[in-house]
């Protein structure tokens, strides 16, 4: 495998943490503050997207930044996985830059200057940790994450904020600080690296039951992929502005997190030693009880956000899935899923932000007939709803059917039927909403919507963009699972 | 040009003879104080580099005082470790001098500045004395002419309590000071000599011998009462809380910082390594030590309501930390005890000295008074946060530098339960700091805060830059933390008799 030296990764990571400056001196002029949000978007997904061509080539960037100590060294590695998931977030945050000043200036909302300036310090952190090389790396760029997103997620400063950005810091910091930095030093003290490497670094290290020991801490480390019991923080996490849930908790942490999750299965384990060890049918168990018991919360839910929530919670899980059923086709079904997720659950939080900005409704109880005042938002929802549940062209379908064919391949029948009665659950919570908004009539209570109800363009436009997205990467899937196989190769 | 060679005692006389002026130029002028305090510290500083430099390049440094032959005359030695430690304390001190001039003006009632500057110079000289000496009477001298020194400028605080405080730690600092006097009485009765290098040569044969194990003891039991190791540090916390600002910053970043370089070079260049780890195994009873104050150090700052008492109790906990490392008594779990030393001071210091310019400014020292602090003294509170990552072992900060190396450290040693005591200390740590993060940027106004003038208003220039300076180097040494190491590496390396 080719190795190309450059410092490529490092100004697609950093193009942002300038932004995060020229931000801040602006804030007395908001067009231009905005304009270098945009402005660092635009170069940011530029510069990811330059480094397709060579990683699609088989070539690999490498490029090392400072070596702290002997072994922890800040390194940067841009590989298929790690661009797929760099250029979903960036190209993401592109539309989510228009969508947060549609909604922060339709809102009012107070302190936008700390708002985009940790929106695009966040994203600094998200593409460091897609183009992360080792575990420190990655390690400290998941924290960086975590600390950025606290203002984000506590924005607005009430005591519900701030207990819900409490819980939030509480579960990530935690976790990670008790089991994830742990497994970090118990990996490091068997193999003496952190560097990721196709064939996974710990094999032949250290006793299975250590390995074993090393493996539950890492999945336990990981909260941002919200795998339960360590799930609480996504759905409190929800008191943040809807843009910030957009893209921070459909894409950019919680993305990180089933990304961690991967590279440490894939990267640190690697496949033939997870074969070895034997945990990965029993850990897929258990994430399928994320898939299923999150699914169910989801039905419960009427307030329209922590319902997304809980899918997220559910759909994160496929990801994990994916990787953990150890097939090849299992494994490309779970990484395309992080993009395929993240275009629809992205359009879904836009919906529910849009509908908050434009008719300051939350529940769904409230939404009957509001697809007449808002036609393109309730049809890009319902795009995006049949991605969740999978159905064909939209993008959803292509990740559950490799799915679908790894547990089969992996003669894994009840992961089958977990991933079907998903499916039917997916569409009992998602589909009533749209019926709600297109086919109930509008009730002439507090909640009548009112002839003021109007779409507001700058927010429409993009989540009509990333439901047309959705659909475009159903139909044309091959781009990404080029990418994806790549990784598995 | 100065010779290499007369640098072991220029780095003490300088400050001494400054100390002793002090009070004298300080009638021409109140501000003449400080400078020469500036001045002595920043000799002092560039002497101990210099020093450093030379012993990594060309090997140890001795230097016999009077031209008296060791073991009869006294002797200063400087190796990688001690080099080590003087940089940091003579680095610290001078950042603290520059903090401490407007701070004191407001601490301190004026006729008594020169006076305080004066006993300032003193205490450093003794904790540069304690560190250079490689005689073990000599640094008994040192021991007290800091002690002392550093009950009066305790005693200097605003507040009554003050006094109390420091006449607590007078009667336990004297206590601890006995016992050590008593060690080293009984060490010279079955040696003959006071020759630290000497001493190391002649005890391995009189290992046996009930004097010299109670020489050892009575040095263990004092020392841990200068050093503040759990269960010996009821003083420390109401020492901190009431001194003047500037002073709890010094002591928190030296003073402990020194006893326990004092514990490590009796324990493994006195005493040898064999000795305190087979012999006596005195560090497996260290490491319980260590581990209950990481533990319990951590527990009780969570409880504290005043902010100089929570740091305080943190300061309990971090020192667990040094002897937890020192104990493991490994290559890397050596390095990280010495590294800690270091990082802790940076991190302590800068922590108080935020606090100290919060008190300069508004007063407040009540956790609960600092909601929305944020707003009033965003760069002070910038430096706390920093400090607080740091604290924490956040990757990129100091903390997570030493805590990897203990971490490490121990797993080499087959000692994987202290990881969980490590790592539960951490998340306590950022329990208690979390909670003041989160009230300074996202919690209203307190009342007492909503009582002064709405508008940023930052301490004075002097203050806020030096704060902004430490808390600084906790990043950068976290991400060049390759500098620090290599020095605590070549120091770790020489206590463990490689």
């Amino acid at each position: 495998m080719e190795i190309i030296h450059s410092a490529r990764p490092l100004y697609a990571m950093a193009v942002s943490a300038v932004a995060v400056v020229l931000i801040g001196f602006s804030y007395e002029r908001p067009n231009l503050r905005e304009f270098w949000t945009i402005l660092a978007a635009v170069v940011k997904f530029a510069i990811v997207m330059s480094m397709v061509p060579a990683v699609l080539d088989g070539k690999t960037i490498e490029y090392s930044l400072v070596t702290i100590l002997p072994g922890l060294e800040i390194g940067f590695k841009v590989d298929p996985m790690g661009i797929l998931f760099a250029a979903t977030a960036s190209f993401l945050w592109i539309l989510t830059s228009f969508y947060s000043i549609g909604y922060m200036r339709t809102l009012k909302e107070h302190a936008q200057t700390r708002y985009f300036m940790c929106f695009a310090a966040t994203m600094t952190a998200t593409i460091g940790a897609a183009f992360a090389a080792n575990m420190f790396t990655l390690f400290l760029f998941y924290e960086a994450i975590t600390l950025c997103t606290f203002p984000l997620v506590g924005h607005k400063e009430t005591p519900e904020a701030r207990a819900g950005a409490r819980k939030y810091i509480v579960y990530l910091l935690g976790t990670s600080l008790a089991f994830q930095l742990f497994a970090i030093f118990l990996t490091y003290n068997a193999a003496g690296t952190l560097e990721f490497s196709s064939q996974g670094i710990l094999a032949g290290t250290a006793s299975k039951t250590m390995l074993t020991v090393i493996f539950v801490l890492f999945i336990a480390g990981i909260a941002k992929a919200g795998i339960m019991p360590f799930h609480n923080w996504l759905p409190a996490a929800m008191v943040a502005p809807t843009p910030v849930s957009a893209l921070l908790h459909a894409v950019a942490v919680v993305k990180t997190g089933v990304f961690s999750i991967l590279r440490v299965l894939f990267f640190v384990f690697g496949t033939d030693l997870l074969v070895d060890l034997d945990i990965g049918t029993a850990a897929a168990y258990f994430v399928s009880f994320t898939i299923i018991m999150a699914s169910f919360v989801a039905l419960t839910k009427d307030n329209l956000k922590a319902r997304l929530a809980y899918s997220t919670v559910s759909q994160l899980s496929y990801i994990v899935l994916g990787a953990l059923l150890l097939t090849p086709s299992s494994a490309v079904g779970g990484i395309v899923h992080i993009a395929n997720h993240a275009f629809s659950k992205i359009t879904l939080f836009f919906c529910a932000g849009h509908i908050y900005a434009a008719a300051h409704k939350t529940n769904i109880s409230q939404l009957g007939g509001i697809a007449r005042r808002m036609p393109w938002t309730m049809a890009a929802f319902f795009i995006a709803s049949l991605s969740m549940i999978g159905v064909p062209p939209v993008a959803g379908f292509v990740s559950k059917w490799y799915l679908a064919v790894g547990s089969v391949e992996a003669l894994n029948y009840p992961v089958l039927v977990v991933l079907l009665a998903s499916t039917m659950l997916n569409a009992a919570y998602f589909l009533p909403i749209t019926y709600k908004a297109f086919f109930e009539r509008e009730k002439e209570d507090e909640y009548h919507h009112g002839e003021e109800v109007r779409e507001i363009p700058i927010m429409a436009i993009p989540l009509v963009l990333t439901a047309v997205g959705s659909v475009i990467i159903g139909l044309y899937p091959d781009y990404f699972i080029a990418l994806a196989r790549e990784v598995i190769r | 040009m100065i010779s290499a060679e007369n640098l072991p005692i220029l780095v003490i006389i300088i400050p001494l003879i400054s100390a002793i002026i002090t009070p004298l130029v300080g009638r021409i002028h109140r501000s003449i104080g400080w400078l020469v305090a500036l001045l002595a510290t920043s000799l002092s500083f560039a002497y101990s580099l210099a020093l450093i430099r030379s012993v990594m390049e060309n090997g140890p440094i001795s230097y016999w005082l009077g031209g008296w032959e060791p073991p009869w005359g006294i002797e200063y030695v400087v190796t990688p470790f001690n080099g080590f430690v003087l940089c940091v304390v003579s680095f610290i001190t001078i950042v603290i001098t520059l903090y401490a001039r407007k701070s004191i003006e407001q601490d301190v009632s004026e006729s008594k500045i020169p006076f305080f500057y004066s006993l300032y110079l003193l205490f450093f000289t003794g904790l540069m004395g304690i560190v250079i000496t490689g005689d073990i009477f000599n640094l008994y001298v040192f021991i007290e002419i800091s002690a002392l020194s550093g009950y009066a400028l305790v005693a200097m605080g605003r507040e009554r309590d003050a006094l109390i405080a420091s006449y607590n730690y007078l009667i336990l600092g004297t206590i601890g000071a006995s016992f050590i006097v008593l060690g080293i009485g009984y060490l010279y009765m079955v040696t003959g000599t006071l020759n630290m290098a000497d001493l190391s040569a002649r005890l391995p044969e009189l290992y046996d011998s009930t004097t010299v194990r109670s020489a050892f003891a009575f040095f263990m039991v004092g020392l841990s009462l200068k050093l503040a190791l759990f269960p010996f540090h009821i003083w420390l916390p109401n020492v901190y809380t009431h001194s003047p600002s500037t002073v709890s910053a010094l002591m928190a970043a030296t003073s402990t910082k020194v006893s326990a370089y004092v514990l490590l070079r009796l324990m493994f260049t006195v005493y040898r390594p064999e000795f305190v780890l087979t012999v006596v195994p005195v560090t497996k009873i260290l490491l319980i030590l260590a581990a209950l104050a990481i533990i319990i150090g951590s527990v009780i700052a969570l409880a504290q309501t005043n902010i100089k008492r929570m740091l305080a109790y943190s300061s309990v906990g971090q020192i667990g930390y040094i002897i937890l490392g020192a104990s493991i008594a490994n290559q890397t779990s050596m390095t990280g005890s010495l590294m800690h030393i270091f990082n802790h001071a940076l991190m302590k210091g800068s922590l108080f000295m935020v606090v100290g310019a919060m008190v300069y400014r508004t007063g407040i020292v009540n956790i609960e008074d600092m909601r929305g602090m944020g707003k009033k003294m965003p760069f002070a509170m910038a430096a706390f946060t920093i400090g607080a990552l740091s604290m924490i072992g956040f990757p990129f900060t100091v903390g997570f530098v030493s805590k990897w190396y203990l971490a490490v450290g121990a797993l080499k040693a087959d000692m994987w339960y202290f990881i969980p005591i490590i790592l539960l200390s951490s998340l306590l740590t950022a329990v208690y700091f979390w909670r003041i993060v989160e009230a300074i940027y996202f919690r209203e106004k307190s009342e007492k805060l909503a009582g002064l003038p709405s508008e940023p208003a930052e301490a004075p220039f002097g203050m806020t830059a030096t704060t902004l300076f430490l808390s600084l180097l906790c990043i950068v040494f976290g991400i060049a933390a390759f500098i620090p190491t290599k020095v605590a590496a070549a120091a770790a390396k020489l206590l463990l008799g490689g």
